[in-house]
């Protein structure tokens, strides 16, 4: 159990910058009316961000050429989508999906 | 997931989403143990940071003996989404006092803000300070919980992706974003699979040549800037 200055110091620096990030928003919608504009271009946010998030996992980042898949995470996340288009419970497709990794994993595949 | 919105609704529904949690958190204390980091650290980074990915990149900085400066930068980059989420979330709580917007922000995550953006779609856009506060407490409590129990079993268990655990984040992102695309009935089906087709593109292209957290950022931006233009060609 031992923490360093400089341990100390990232910590509370990052929880800063992190709790000014999430938090501030919050402050600046409750007080100024929002634009039109803006509000439009928010309501697109959440199934952007999410979609990004997944593409996250199902590329591979190789720099200064295209892109290329993660093999193993395409084919586990199929029944995972399938899971989800059947019970319509995250619950399911979560557990589907590990399910199906893991399956993957002990074959060795991708 | 139904339509209450109270604190019991809140964690029974935020309770799918702990799996998440767990996986990529007994990772996260598995890798902090590796880089020598002692459990008051975890613990500091978990509950103070509490930022998933940043706290990856943080570990494997302090581990280069990064600056600090590079360590915060870092920290602001790969959480900048976080402006974008919270800016949207903020909408469903100007009604209620600024301590409680405050206390709902700084606890707000990628996970917690897609589950309320699915929540609203059942309950024709009303959130509630008590179902979103149940949602972002349990997060978090397992979330530092699970990465301190990682960092204990660190050095007896080697190999947790043999059982899968590590696809559980991403199984909860295709959970989530299928049922938003499903459920959002404001966007519509047609115009939604058009801007995550956009967006897919943008961050295929665009991870050769820039940080994956600024494809991400660059990605959202201009799915977001797409599907405006297309609402209005409608």
């Amino acid at each position: 159990m031992s923490m360093s200055l400089t341990e100390l110091w990232t910590i509370l620096g990052c929880g800063l910058v992190t709790i000014i990030s999430r938090a501030l928003p919050f402050a600046f919608v409750k007080s100024l009316t929002m634009p039109a504009w803006l509000i439009n271009f928010l309501s697109f946010v959440p199934i952007t961000i999410m979609t990004a998030l997944c593409c996250q996992s199902l590329f591979i980042a190789n720099p200064g050429h295209l892109a290329t898949l993660n093999v193993a995470n395409c084919l586990a996340a199929i029944p995972a989508t399938i899971a989800g288009v059947l019970t319509k419970s995250l619950l399911m497709v979560v557990v589907v999906g590990i399910m199906a990794m893991a399956v993957l994993r002990y074959f060795s595949i991708g | 997931m139904g339509p209450s919105l109270t604190f019991r609704a809140g964690v029974h529904d935020v309770l799918p989403t702990v799996f998440g949690y767990i996986g990529v958190g007994l990772a996260f204390g598995i890798v902090a143990h590796t880089s020598h980091l002692s459990l008051l650290v975890v613990a500091g980074l978990s509950f103070i940071v509490y930022a998933g990915s940043a706290q990856f990149i943080i570990t494997s900085m302090l581990l280069l003996h990064d600056p600090l400066s590079a360590i915060f930068i870092s920290t602001f980059l790969v959480n900048s989404r976080m402006i974008l989420m919270s800016t949207s979330l903020a909408q469903y709580f100007r009604h209620e006092s600024l301590t409680r917007n405050l206390l709902i922000g700084s606890l707000v995550t990628d996970e917690t803000f897609a589950l309320a953006m699915n929540k609203q779609n059942k309950t024709n856009g009303k959130l509630s300070f008590a179902w979103q506060s149940a949602a972002n407490v349990v997060a978090y409590l397992v979330w530092g919980i699970a990465t301190i129990v990682g960092a204990v079993l660190g050095g007896l268990i080697t190999n947790p992706e043999r059982f899968g655990f590590d696809f559980a984040l991403t199984a909860m992102f295709i959970g989530l974003v299928y049922l938003q695309l499903i459920s959002d009935r404001h966007l519509g089906l047609s115009l939604q699979l058009m801007v995550m087709l956009f967006v897919a593109l943008v961050y295929y292209f665009m991870i050769g040549i820039m940080s994956q957290n600024f494809a991400l950022l660059v990605a959202t931006v201009t799915g977001c800037l797409f599907g405006m233009e297309m609402k209005k060609c409608r």
